[in-house]
């Protein structure tokens, strides 16, 4: 396989409502930031991959169609990728392969979402026949799954506000980041309401318009400092089946033994990590999950995964600063790029020369990861 | 490029509206029988790529269920395009070039009866300019039809193509008879659009197996504003085909046609000469159904190539007047 490198990232910066700009102008912000970043313009451009999630988030059948002038893909070949809220990292790892397979030498690839065009709450929340009911939203299918993890690992309550005071605090020092809470505290976000037990406000995500882009290329194409991709894996299971452990789902271990075997690395060799974390308490569960530490609630009592702590988890802010559900998980593939090229400013790791970027979607059934690295593999 | 073969098709025959199978049975049915017929098993399988449409089936994450259908335990590498199945075999066959895995599980499913589809197509239209005019895709069809009539072609031409497809499916038609239905958008009638289906199609891809083998396969995207485009022209067609390798020696073609006049477009776009047999399965005018009409006209052509045809093309087309395109050429191995 042909060496896939990063040498463009560029996102918008994320809001609750982005009312100054269309879906077009959402999209084409970030995509202007990925091609200055890597000193490219469209006709450098072979192909274009574009996620996201449901179109009824927005209310357009299949929008890369009406974005394709925008995308700068007119005359070109233009996929459209959808696997639920991992979309973000599903379509970065297709687009990683139309480069290692020999397909195309370079290819812009972009996620996005413009969550205030429509009631995310309303198109995650519709009932079918013979199927079991999710009309409380994400959080009303979680925080069962969260309660067993409690119950199972004996983790105290304030795990779970620690998390959310460490992103929030993460996400102040990161310019695009969504939520900005200065004054974040313990008591703050155990004194927030109890939105499904056991996750309170301060510790849910928010629903943001945002976009994130990538350029991947062949070569370094005059990029000085490009993110070389070590390893993509992808994996998804069913949503329900008897016996089936959603605290610890096996397609979520399976995706990150597949990465770290692709990337011929042990997990800790990794200086850092982005998680999909939409709930405070899933920062140990995937802790757990993807073979980072043994016991994912003491990591995060004993700060192991603070900005300057032994692994770093979710330096950006993470998706519990900013969700525009489908670029998520772009998001976190595109700051694990940004902290191995050391572009990440004041939320830079320290000399990090391995990263993941990790996503999942559907009832925590869809999983994509990459891991990127300093040094051409 | 690496040698990438067709090993199986399956398909739950295409009808106005299927209440024997709900999605998961569909693609249960489907993807066991083409697996079946490339003599494989579920636990050969390296990745599933599909395809379909949440507004199609009326719902957010319309793919996520159908993962049973496939029997995700142990879980899979999968993967699902908002798109035809046609771009889930595009994205397999990718992933087949990448040389570390060997086989793959394509398959697409959709429902025309659950929908409104020109409601559906409406609403890929641009929010902001095009949607609010309130133009359906029918009336869009119709510009375009009369785009082509300006530029020579008349009523007739249109009912010929419909007149071939469905006598090539076995039905009597007569072009007179046709000519005097009634215009529904002038200059189109009803029979000049597809007939629109439920149906559900599975395909299995193998790293230099032994059946017809993709030869090439390529796709490219037009504007979107009808007023950006000659609509007389398919140019992104065009470019999909010769970056597949172009036409040369192709016997049978399967055009993807959701409206009649489009097959004028699309053989001069494809230089396809009247030496090539067009849409023997009666191509959109029998069968349409949106997300799987063009992953069943690959399997369509794999088998017309498995039946003794030399070369055989499969084409397909997404979004307003045939904006997107995707051609897939198929040789014996």
């Amino acid at each position: 396989m042909r060496p896939c490198a990063v040498i463009g990232i560029g996102q918008t910066h994320h809001a609750a409502k982005r009312p100054d700009v269309s879906m077009a102008g959402l999209v084409r912000e970030a995509v202007l930031r990925a091609l200055e970043d890597a000193g490219l313009d469209f006709s450098d451009i072979d192909a274009v991959v574009m996620g996201k999630a449901p179109d009824m988030f927005e209310g357009v059948v299949q929008p890369e169609l009406y974005l394709a002038g925008a995308l700068g893909a007119v005359g070109k070949p233009l996929l459209r990728v959808h696997t639920a809220g991992s979309v973000g990292g599903s379509t970065a790892v297709v687009a990683t392969k139309l480069i290692t397979s020999g397909v195309h030498e370079r290819v812009l690839t972009v996620a996005w979402e413009k969550q205030s065009e429509s009631n995310a709450m309303w198109a995650l929340s519709q009932q079918f026949p013979f199927q079991p009911p999710t009309t409380a939203g994400a959080g009303g299918y979680f925080a069962p799954v969260i309660q067993e993890y409690i119950r199972r690992s004996g983790a105290p309550a304030h795990v779970g506000w620690q998390v959310a005071v460490k992103d929030r605090q993460n996400a102040l020092k990161n310019p695009y980041a969504h939520l900005k809470i200065p004054d974040i505290s313990l008591e703050s976000v155990q004194a927030s309401p109890m939105l499904w037990d056991p996750i309170r406000y301060l510790e849910t995500c928010p629903s943001s318009d945002g976009a994130c882009a990538l350029v991947l290329s062949a070569d370094e194409a005059g990029c000085r400092d490009p993110a070389w991709v070590h390893g993509t894996a992808i994996r998804s299971e069913p949503m329900l089946f008897p016996d089936r452990d959603e605290v610890n789902p096996r397609a979520g271990s399976d995706c990150a033994r597949a990465v770290y075997a692709k990337a011929g690395i042990t997990p800790d060799q990794l200086d850092c990590a982005e998680l999909y974390v939409p709930f405070s308490w899933y920062e140990p569960m995937w802790l757990e999950n993807l073979d980072l530490v043994e016991s994912g609630w003491r990591a995060v009592d004993q700060g192991v995964t603070a900005l300057h702590g032994r692994l770093p988890i979710n330096m950006s802010g993470g998706v519990m600063s900013t969700n525009p559900i489908g670029a998520s998980g772009m998001i976190r593939f595109a700051e694990a790029a940004l902290q191995v090229r050391g572009r990440a400013g004041e939320h830079q790791v320290d000399g990090a020369r391995l990263a993941l970027g990790h996503a999942y979607g559907g009832g925590s059934q869809f999983y994509a990861t990459w891991i990127v690295g300093s040094e051409k593999p | 490029m690496r040698r990438v073969t067709i090993e199986g098709f399956a398909e739950i025959p295409p009808v106005d509206r299927d209440l024997d199978h709900d999605e998961v049975e569909g693609v249960r049915i489907t993807t066991a029988g083409a697996l079946e017929q490339a003599g494989l098993g579920r636990d050969d399988v390296d990745f599933v790529c599909s395809g379909s449409c949440d507004y199609v089936m009326g719902r957010p994450f319309s793919f996520a269920m159908a993962v049973d259908g496939i029997g995700a335990w142990p879980p899979k590498a999968e993967s699902h395009v908002e798109m035809d199945g046609a771009w889930a075999l595009y994205e397999a066959w990718v992933a087949l070039q990448c040389g570390d895995i060997d086989v793959a599980l394509v398959y697409a499913f959709g429902r025309s009866s659950l929908c409104d589809v020109g409601e559906v197509e409406r609403m890929v239209l641009d929010p902001y300019t095009l949607a609010p005019l309130g133009i359906d895709s029918l009336s869009l069809a119709a510009l375009q039809a009369r785009s082509l009539m300006e530029a020579g072609a008349s009523e007739r031409d249109f009912a010929n193509v419909v007149a071939r497809n469905l006598r090539a499916a076995g039905e009597a038609v007569d072009v007179q008879t046709l000519l005097a239905a009634p215009l529904v958008r002038d200059p189109l009638r009803a029979h000049d659009g597809a007939r629109r289906t439920d149906s559900t199609a599975a395909i299995v891809l193998r790293a230099d197996g032994v059946g017809p083998a993709i030869t090439g396969i390529a796709h490219a995207v037009d504007a979107h504003h009808p007023g950006m485009r000659d609509l007389t022209r398919a140019p992104s067609a065009a470019a999909a085909c010769a970056a597949a390798g172009g036409t040369r020696g192709v016997e049978i073609a399967e055009l993807h046609t959701p409206y009649a006049h489009q097959d004028l477009i699309l053989r001069r776009a494809l230089d396809l000469s009247e030496a090539v047999q067009i849409n023997p399965t009666g191509g959109s005018f029998v069968a349409d159904t949106p997300m799987v009409t063009g992953l069943a006209r690959i399997g369509a052509a794999a088998r017309a190539v498995r039946e003794g045809a030399g070369k055989a093309l499969a084409h397909v087309t997404a979004g307003p007047l045939l904006q997107q395109n995707l051609v897939c050429v198929l040789e014996a191995s």
